[in-house]
Order: C-alpha cells, then structure tokens, then sequence
C-alpha cells in the first residue's frame, strides 16, 4: 500500500505519538520510546503490529512516542496514521 | 585557721584525697571586652575548610547531613565539594535524606571521594545511577525512626555532622528559622538534625544567618555544637514544598482524599482526642481538608497531629481543632513559620518522633495515619522506594514507622498511574510489610487487610466500596495488561533496613 | 452527565471513577477540525476496550450537515455506545434523519432499536420546536439545554441569576414532561466558584430538571447533594413503596399511610426519590 508521512497522537500522559513512514524494505520497522518500555515494551509493539496489520499495511517504518497509554488508546493512534498516510478511512463517506 | 593562708595545707590534703590539684584562682586572667565583641572571636567560628581540618575528618569517616530544605537543599553540595577539592576520600555520606538536587554527588561517587551512602530515599539522577549500579557498596536505606535507633544505637556512627541551620549564634545555639532581619531561610523542624547534633562525635553548624547570642529558642544547642560556620546559603525555603509534596487539584488525588477522609471518619477512630498524621503525597495531605468538616459538626477535636506538618494542619491547629502539632519536619512555608512563633507547635527529634525503640515516640500514641505508596501488594505490603520499572524513585521516610505504631494506618494510592499498576502480585521492594498495613484506598475501591474484620464491617457498613485487594490487582490487570517482568541484575544497590536493625530486602540493579 | 474532550486518551480512560451517571464523550466543540479524525477513533476504542460499569455512556456527534457527522454515527454505533447526543438540534427532522442513520448502521450489525438519542437545543428555534423535537422519534431518551450557543443566538449573554435561560430552561422541562423523557440543564463552566454553581444546581432541581452536565469531576458532588433526597423524605417514600407491595398483596385497590390517602403522583414520587437515593449512593439496590 502506498503511504505518505504521517502521524497521530500527542505527547500527553495516556497518549502515544505515532509517526509512520513508508520503508522500501518489507516488514515493519518499529522503533519505540516508551515510559514503560521495561514493562510493556512488547505488547505496545505487538498492538502497533496488528493494528497496522489489520488495516493492510505490512511495510513501513514506525516511531512511537508512548507516555503509557493503553491497548485502545494505541491501536486508534496508529489507525489513526495509517488512515492519514494512506487516505483510506475505515468509515464509509 | 581563719586565713586563707593558714588553711592552705588542709586544702593540699582535700585534694590529695579527691585525686586534684589546688586550684590558684590569682593566675585567671579576667576579659574586659565588651561581651558583644567577644562572642565575635568565639573559638568556635571558623571557615569551611578551618571547622573540616579542626574536626578531625579522615580519609574512610562518616559524614552526616539532615533533608530539612529537601529539594532546596545547597548544604551536601557545598560541603562534599570542598571535601572532594580537599582531596578526601572514600567517605560514607549518611544523609537523613538525598534528593533530585544531589545529582553533583555522582561524580563525586565516580571520583571515590564517597565510596558509601546510609539514606531514607534518593531520587533523580542520582536514584537512576546507583539502581543502573554507580556503586561498589550497596545503599543502605532506613526509616526515620530507624535512623534515629541506628544512630542512638551506635550501628550508624556519625564522625563528622554538617548541619545546615537558618539562624545561629557564634556559640552554635542554632535553629531551623531566624528571628533577624537578616533571615535569609526557613525550614522550621531540625527534627532529623537532631540525632545527628547529639551523637556525633564533632558538629559542625552551617548558618546562612549568623545571630548575636544568645539565639533562643532553639533547636540545637551550643552544648553539642563544635564549630560554627557562616556561608551564603544553606537553603532555598521556596522549594521545602517542592518534591513529593503538593496541594493538589488533581480530580483523581481529591477523589482519593474524600475517600480517605471517609475510611477516617467510619472507622472507628474518630472521636474526640484523636491523633493524626499524613504522609507526603497530593491525595493522603488533602485528607486533611475533608474531616475538617465532620470534625466541627460532630463537635470532635483532635489531641495532636505529628509528623510533616503542613499548612492544612496548621489552618486545623489555629482554628482551634487541632490541639498540638508535633513537628519532625515542617512541609511547607506555612508550617515553619507556625512553629517559630506558635508554643503548641513543638518540635521533635527523628528518635521521639518514631524510633521503636523510644516507648516515649509519638508514633505509638498515634491513632491514625494516612500514606501514600508506590505500589501496594496482595499480602498488603507496601513499597513506597523503587519505581515499578526498578529505579529508586523514593523514600522510606516513616512510611514503616508510622504504619506499624499507629492503631490505624490507610494507605492511598491510584489503582493505576497511566499504564502503571499499584495493586500488585508483589512489591518490587519491601519497605512496609503487610502486618503493620490496615486499609488501602483505591479509585476502584476500598481494600481491608482480613486482620481487621471488624474495620472492614465498619466501612461497610458506612456504605464505603469495601472489595478484595485481589479484585483490585485484578482490576489493573484487566485495563493495562500484564506487565513483563524487570531486567534486574545480580548486583545489589541497596540494603533496606527494617526500624529495629535488621534487614528487611535488598534492591538489585536494574541490568539496561 | 459529565463532558470529557473526546481527544484526551488520559481522561477517557477512567472518567467513570469518579461516578457520574453518565459520562459524555465528545466529538463536536472540544475537538479540532484537524483532530476530528483521530478523536472519532479515540471514541470508538475506548467504548469498545475501557470497561465504564453501569455508567450510561453518550456520544456528542457532530452535525450531520457537516462532513464528520455521518462517520462519527457510524463508529459510535458500532462500539455499542448507550446514547447519541445531537448538538444544536433546532427541528424535529432532524432528529428522524439521525435516527436513519442509526437504523442504518444497526441494521448492518443486526441490533436494530439499540441506540437511543438525545438532542441538545442551543437556540431560539430550538426552544420554539422543543416539544416536536422531544417526541421526533421513539429513540429519544432526552432533551439537553446548551447554553452558551443559545446565548448567543439570542443576542445576550450569561449571567449569574439566569434570567436570559428561564424560558429555555422552563420550556426544555415542560417538553421532556409531556413528552415523557429526561430535561437536563447546560454546563457551568467557572470551576473555581462552587457557591454560584450549587446555586444554579438548586435552582435548575426546583425547576424540576432530571440532571445537570458538568466539565469537571469535582463538580459531581454539589449536583449529588442537591440532588439527593432527605433522610426523611426517603423513610416516607419506603413507607408509601411498602405499603403499596402490602396493599397489591392483598389486592386491595385503595391505600392509605398514616390516614392519608396515597394515590398515583405520590407512588410515582416516592419511587423517583429512592431512584434518587440510590443514584446519589445513598442506598444500595440491594437494600431496597
């Protein structure tokens, strides 16, 4: 899927900031900085992972700001970037 | 045998048997100077670096500090600075506690200049390094009234005491505020000085307001002082309330605080002549302002509140509700000005203020206090020092003092802050064990240590949230998921030490 | 009903906490046009992932007239939220062409009747359409005052005592009576005077309003002591509940506590004070 720079989200406690970037390698590149990495490090990637899986995107370089938010705060911010970088929304018009 | 002459060999006998000399009074040469003058070359004045040299300070000794200006504190930097420039090393810092402002002190860590730290908590900088393993010897963590125990005891021997003081005369006659018009600081109680003023073996006073004598009332008395040092500042009073303590308007601290207030005011306790304490922490020092209410409309006065003192507590003590305040430590502005000019405001030492092993300490004649912590396990410990990512982040304070005396201990914390759970499995760090905790309160609900069927009918009763602490842990793990377990290496980089001597946990490194 | 900025993952995730009877999320004036798009999703998951309890949970959508309402009725309807708040509602067909495109989004999730609607009015032709608005639609759960935009539209502006909403206020009860639905009043936004805002909450409870909205938790406790019922009034009406369940027993028709006759206003009051109780923590359900 063709993406465009994006990003989603904000710096606030509870929040996570996404950027998402088109990678001319295949997979997913996710880096992250996180308030809770030691604890929830995986999981937060394994939810960017899925959410940008389950929009179709499956290459691209992400880099997540996190300030603890949880699962459903994370998966709408990526969804979020991915329906920016794409132009595709998961809402019919 | 009339003349002073003629009795002269009676008194060579007297002395014989007394073991002395005959004293020749003729030889004392008598001072004209007018005494105003003379205090101003008293033997005790000295620079810095004179009282350092005079104290006898070797390479290897304990240096002691007090927290009373917490994050405004400029003493241990000052003082552990010119020692590294002095060419010290490998000292023990035992500091009553250490916090942000302290980060100066890791390089003298790295240089060997302090090879050893005894504390009540670190935080900032300092705290990251020594958890990632900064240190050879671990840190050695104790409670106030712990401190006090160790240092009465001799376990924790003071060679050299540095303590900062906002007034004092050239005799050392000094205290935690100035009644001078050149008053530079305040911090009101030098409670946790105070040990430290009378069991080290040298005392050296740092003023930043040095008085005419005599400087009373006052804290520390000339007696136990040895050397009088006058420097810009010890201390910035505006930031005493900074840290760990603040008035919050946080929606979720106030919920917590009519919360507790509501556990207090069902649980038994409340009647007139209580005692009461609160710890740091936005929702447990709000606490305060919502039994004030049903204190006056029930008619109910309490005997004293101890511990930090705050300016709730003075407004309570001044309008008459609050009959003494008993002041280790003054947690604000409002309370160190309160306790200089207020009689029914007293201070006391860290040993009367919570030592096990002081039967007069007002812990035991305490009936409620309210804490904040860390994290809070199933079994009801509690961890109120290492961060739930491993790093100390905290204090002890007399968080286990004042939890195992008092008749009623509350513990309020938020179920979660952001993604970080504080009901837990089990605690990164023992610092209160269970057996001393009574109630924990929660946003999500109220848990009852199962010691305390009939508190937990009480509350009940009252139509309080009362539920299983498991439930509560439950809870948090059903909105954040279940964390990984921490990186913890095999090194250890503190020891806590329980308030009767002995040790309670240890704290590894956190491996990057 | 306390409003939380549909764009602030930190406060919906625990608004419930502090006990409102409902918790409004919004989507409309608190959230930028540039942020309409990350705060719709932001909704949906948080109604979909954050267990809220018993709390009723309300959407404010944006107007359908704008590009974002149809989406954001799209999502919230498919998170399964409680009821949908319509922001300056000004006509009855209003109310149907949202209620259509619930009905839409419920008949492709198979869960037809399921959302209900409340419509905010927030100007004079609002007011003047109240009643038909009220009754627009079997979906509708209540009628809302906005006042800000009602102000302005009326070319005035708020003040303490209310004199400009009285009619508004009067007319909004009015209609949710006869229309059998709730009446809730309009915010007070200056959190820092407690006694201004207790006053209006006294004023807007004798006037008979079901509810107040609030921006802030720590407004929640002046609306539940003003809203609760006395101590008295609740043994009365659990007198007057008790002999009534007796007087069914017994299939008696005519009831009578303490000598006086009780008849239906007086059931149905006593019945909305334990309501009230048991809204206000008072009593527990389960002492009823």
């Amino acid at each position: 899927m063709q993406l465009k720079e994006s990003f989603a989200g904000t710096l606030e406690s509870g929040d996570i900031h996404i950027r998402l970037l088109p990678s001319d390698k295949p997979g997913l590149t996710i880096n992250l900085e996180s308030s809770v990495a030691y604890q929830f490090g995986d999981q937060i990637r394994r939810v960017i992972t899925e959410s940008l899986t389950d929009f179709g995107i499956d290459s691209a370089e992400v880099n997540a700001t996190d300030k603890g938010a949880l699962d459903c705060t994370i998966r709408a911010r990526v969804t979020a970037a991915a329906v920016r970088a794409t132009g595709k929304d998961v809402w019919a018009d | 045998m009339s003349s002073i002459t003629q009795r002269a060999p009676l008194a060579e006998k007297a002395a014989e048997k007394l073991n002395k000399k005959v004293s020749h009074p003729e030889t004392i040469v008598k001072d004209p100077t007018p005494r105003m003058e003379l205090q101003k070359e008293s033997p005790k004045l000295a620079t810095l670096d004179e009282a350092i040299r005079r104290s006898g300070l070797k390479d290897g000794m304990t240096i002691s500090f007090h927290h009373h200006f917490r994050g405004g504190d400029k003493v241990v930097n000052l003082v552990v600075g010119r020692l590294a420039e002095m060419g010290f090393k490998d000292l023990h810092l035992a500091a009553s506690s250490l916090s942000d402002v302290h980060a100066p002190l890791i390089k003298h860590i790295e240089n060997g200049v302090i090879t050893r730290i005894s504390t009540s908590g670190l935080r900032g900088q300092l705290a990251d390094r020594i958890s990632r393993g900064l240190m050879q010897e671990p840190v050695i963590f104790r409670s106030h009234g712990g401190r006090g125990s160790a240092i009465a005891s001799g376990d924790l021997h003071i060679d050299v005491a540095f303590l900062g003081a906002s007034s004092s005369d050239p005799l050392g006659n000094a205290c935690g505020y100035s009644r001078s018009e050149n008053a530079k600081s305040i911090c009101g109680s030098l409670g946790y000085a105070l040990p430290d003023a009378q069991y080290a073996d040298k005392v050296v006073v740092l003023t930043d307001d040095l008085v005419a004598y005599p400087n009373t009332p006052c804290s520390i008395s000339e007696r136990q002082v040895d050397y009088v040092v006058e420097i810009d500042s010890v201390g910035d009073s505006s930031k005493i309330s900074s840290g760990a303590i603040r008035d919050s308007k946080n929606p979720r601290d106030i919920l917590l605080a009519q919360k507790a207030a509501k556990v207090i005011i069902n649980s038994g306790y409340f009647k007139d002549g209580f005692s009461i304490q609160t710890g740091t922490g936005g929702a447990s020092l709000a606490a305060v302002k919502y039994i004030r209410q049903s204190m006056i409309d029930r008619g109910i006065k309490a005997s004293f509140a101890l511990g930090g003192i705050t300016a709730h507590m003075v407004k309570l003590h001044e309008e008459g509700l609050i009959e003494r305040l008993i002041d280790v430590q003054s947690f604000d502005k409002v309370a160190a000005e309160s306790l200089k000019t207020d009689m029914m405001h007293k201070e006391v030492s860290a040993n009367e203020y919570a030592s096990a092993d002081e039967p007069g300490s007002a812990v035991h004649y305490l009936d409620i206090v309210i804490l904040s912590a860390l994290e809070v396990d199933v079994n009801f410990n509690v961890n109120v020092l290492v961060g739930s990512d491993g790093i100390i982040r905290g204090a002890i304070g007399g968080h286990p003092d004042t939890a195992a005396d008092s008749a009623l201990s509350i513990i309020v914390c938020p179920l979660l802050r952001g993604r970080i759970p504080c009901v837990v499995d089990e605690v990164t760090t023992l610092i209160t064990p269970g057996s001393s905790v009574d109630v924990i309160v929660t946003e999500y609900g109220i848990a009852v240590n199962p010691r305390r069927p009939e508190l937990a009918e009480r509350l009940r009763a009252a139509g309080l949230d009362v539920t299983e602490i498991t439930a509560l842990r439950d809870k948090a793990l059903s909105v954040i998921g279940t964390p990984a377990p921490l990186p913890f290496g095999d090194r250890v980089v503190g020891v806590v030490m329980n308030r009767d001597g002995n040790v309670l946990d240890v704290i590894r490194n956190i491996a990057d | 009903m306390m409003f939380v900025p549909g764009n602030n993952p930190g406060m919906m995730a625990d608004a419930h906490i502090y006990g409102p009877d409902s918790i409004m999320l919004d989507l409309e004036d608190s959230v930028t046009l540039a942020e309409k798009d990350t705060a719709r999703l932001l909704v949906y998951n948080a109604l979909k992932s954050v267990d809220y309890g018993d709390t009723e949970m309300v959407v404010r959508i944006n107007p359908l007239n704008t590009p974002y309402g149809k989406k954001d009725i799209e999502a919230v309807v498919k998170a399964g939220v409680d009821v949908i708040r319509m922001p300056k509602t000004e006509t009855a067909e209003e109310v149907v062409e949202v209620e259509r495109e619930i009905e839409r989004v419920e008949r492709e999730l198979g869960c037809v009747g399921r959302t209900q609607i409340m419509a905010a009015i927030e100007s004079a032709l609002g007011i003047c359409n109240a009643y038909a608005i009220a009754t627009a639609s079997p979906r509708m759960m209540g009628i809302a005052l906005g006042a800000e935009d009602y102000c302005a539209n009326l070319k005035t502006q708020r003040t303490p005592d209310g004199d400009e909403l009285r009619l508004a206020r009067e007319t909004i009860v009015v209609a949710a009576r006869a229309a059998g639905i709730a009446a809730l009043d309009t915010v007070y936004s200056n959190l820092d005077d407690m006694e201004t805002f207790r006053k209006e909450v006294e004023y807007i409870h004798r006037l008979g309003f079901d509810g107040k909205s609030i921006i802030n938790p720590r407004q929640i406790e002046v609306v539940n002591e003003v809203f609760a019922p006395t101590e008295k009034a609740i043994e009365k009406a659990r007198t007057i509940l008790a002999a009534i369940r007796e007087a069914e027993k017994k299939g008696s028709g005519v009831i009578a506590v303490n000598g006086k006759m009780v008849d239906r206003p007086v059931v149905i009051r006593a019945q909305r004070t334990i309501d009230l109780a048991i809204a206000s923590g008072i009593l527990k359900e389960e002492d009823v």
